[in-house]
């Protein structure tokens, strides 16, 4: 589903946020992607969005090459991808329903379509009777779970999450988790970025490691993490 | 998340019972008409609710669009009179000295019969310098002439048809063809300068008119740049769920057609206005001049092409603005770090 192939991103000369990182996940994986402040985890996360490009090496999702995709190509790659924020990047200004039915709109949905499959989403987080609140009307954990929806109502096959148990306590943070698990059991690709160490642990899953932007470990299934899949 | 996504469309067209298939092409363009119409509506709707600031925005527009387009209709009703004076036209032919009080009544007799002509006077030299004692108070002086220096006049008024600027010019042509005569004048010497007024006018006109209508597009812009501004979150949301820069735009260009409409719209009341204000002086002093001017507002299908240009104007705000600051904002900062 995703592989990096000797990735280099430099942003100048002498900051270079990604080194020779190569790695590949399996359609239906879930891997944690951990590493200190500055490792790398959000370049890694923008290539794979085409927010960036990569120096050298090249970025592969669902088998297309990223590095050389024209402008104008991205939106339909960014459609296959849904993102999760820390900040869950939800508009206040909507209902829960109008920010969960987003990436259908864009899509061209039609509303029949976007009815079924925004309650669909939104019972799949548990919100469903939230659907005409405000976002701001909600709490912490509610609103990420909103985000969630979001990034997974037009059923991508490959779900990014940056941070996002970030600012939740533990019992919340694992109901998250435990969401991003089922996704991943009906074969949605979950690349989650986060420094929990403790919860991490807790899910024994494959754990890419960055360091100064060198992946040093977890970029081979066999040796990742706790154990792997 | 795995409902069968087929099951449920197809049981609502059972129950809507006439068709039983739709093809994906057909629902895609439907799906299509059906956001643009929301996206027409809801920008409509955000300009509702910053009645003041949207209102200023029209008049600003309305005034812009107002003025060069009463320039225009003044210009219109200007070029209007001048084609109505050109029947008061008269021709002058002057005769050589040379040439007889017969050969004169001659040629009367002949250019009077001319189709082109409505009337002829022949007003002979000794008469012509009766009145002109008369009315020139020049009477001591001319008695110190020898002899009379006036020659033999015909005064000529061309028939309706022959009235125009082209036709008065050939029947001039035609009697300074004429055997004996010297020189043919024609009255026209201030409705030329009318004319040349009004081609100059009209320049102005048109050049102010681009101008106005570059700071439409300018005003437009830069009020669909705040807009855009204000919805920077939507914006990059939009574009990090896959919205192509055409999705992205599209709200804004639709809300620079709703500045445009509205804009139309003050600048037809503007008008009918200042024209019900200026009526009652403007048939005044027309009846002092005894001239049948009036001013002409606009008409059912100028005012209906001034508030598509009005739209058209602000839609290209709109796309300069978004040409400009849309495509920056790309969702690269809100990774978090």
């Amino acid at each position: 589903m995703i592989e990096f192939r000797q990735v280099t991103k430099r942003y100048d000369s002498d900051h270079t946020a990604l080194r020779q990182v190569n790695f590949h996940l399996a359609r239906g994986e879930l891997a944690f992607l951990t590493g200190h402040s500055g490792a790398g985890k959000s370049t890694l996360l923008k290539l794979l969005m085409v927010m960036e490009r990569p120096s050298a090496g090249e970025v592969v999702v669902g088998g297309q090459i990223l590095n050389s995709l024209p402008r104008r190509q991205i939106p339909y790659i960014r459609r296959h991808i849904g993102v999760v924020f820390q900040n869950h990047q939800l508009l206040f200004d909507r209902t829960v329903f109008n920010n969960v039915a987003m990436p259908l709109e864009v899509m061209g949905a039609t509303p029949r379509d976007v009815g079924r499959r925004v309650r669909a989403a939104l019972d799949k987080v548990g919100l469903l009777s939230k659907e005409k609140m405000n976002p701001l009307q909600l709490s912490g954990g509610e609103q990420q779970r909103v985000g969630i929806a979001r990034a997974v109502v037009n059923k991508p096959p490959l779900l990014l999450a940056d941070e996002p148990t970030g600012n939740l306590d533990p019992k919340l943070s694992a109901d998250i988790m435990n969401l991003f698990a089922q996704f991943s059991q009906v074969g949605v690709t979950v690349l989650i970025a986060s420094h929990d160490l403790a919860l991490i642990n807790e899910m024994n899953r494959r754990t890419l490691t960055l360091d100064h932007g060198n992946l040093i470990a977890g970029g081979n299934p066999l040796q990742g993490g706790a154990g792997g899949r | 998340m795995a409902a069968d996504p087929s099951s449920k469309p197809r049981k609502a067209d059972a129950e809507r019972g006439a068709k039983t298939s739709r093809s994906p092409w057909r629902e895609q363009a439907e799906s299509y008409f059906i956001h643009h119409r929301k996206v027409a509506r809801d920008s409509a709707v955000r300009m509702w609710r910053t009645p003041v600031a949207s209102l200023m925005t029209w008049t600003v527009m309305g005034v812009a669009l107002a003025l060069p387009v009463a320039l225009l209709l003044l210009l219109a009703s200007l070029q209007g009179v001048s084609a109505g004076w050109e029947s008061s036209a008269r021709v002058t032919a002057y005769m050589k000295m040379s040439a007889s009080l017969e050969q004169t009544q001659a040629l009367a007799g002949e250019i009077g019969g001319d189709g082109r002509v409505a009337e002829l006077e022949l007003i002979d030299r000794d008469r012509a310098l009766a009145e002109f004692r008369a009315s020139s108070g020049l009477d001591d002086a001319l008695d110190y002439l020898e002899e009379n220096p006036l020659p033999h006049t015909l005064l000529v008024t061309p028939e309706e048809s022959a009235r125009s600027a082209d036709g008065v010019a050939a029947l001039v042509t035609f009697i300074e063809g004429m055997e004996g005569v010297e020189r043919v004048q024609v009255d026209l010497g201030w409705l030329q300068r009318l004319n040349a007024m009004t081609d100059l006018l009209a320049r102005a006109v048109w050049a102010l008119a681009i101008l106005l209508a570059a700071a439409v597009v300018l005003v437009i812009g830069n009020t669909v740049r705040l807009s855009i501004e204000s919805r920077r979150d939507e914006i990059l949301v939009a574009k990090l769920v896959g919205g192509t820069d055409s999705f992205v735009r599209r709200p804004f260009l639709y809300t620079g057609a709703w500045f445009g409409l509205g804009g139309g719209a003050v600048a037809l009341i503007l008008l009918q206005l200042s024209l019900w204000w200026l009526s009652g002086p403007v048939e005044r002093l027309a009846g002092l001049y005894r001239s049948d001017f009036s001013l002409n507002g606009l008409s059912l299908d100028g005012a209906f092409a001034l508030i598509i240009a009005a739209m058209l104007l602000g839609w290209l705000g709109a796309w300069v603005a978004v040409k400009r600051h849309l495509d920056d904002i790309e969702p690269g900062e809100i990774a978090g770090s």
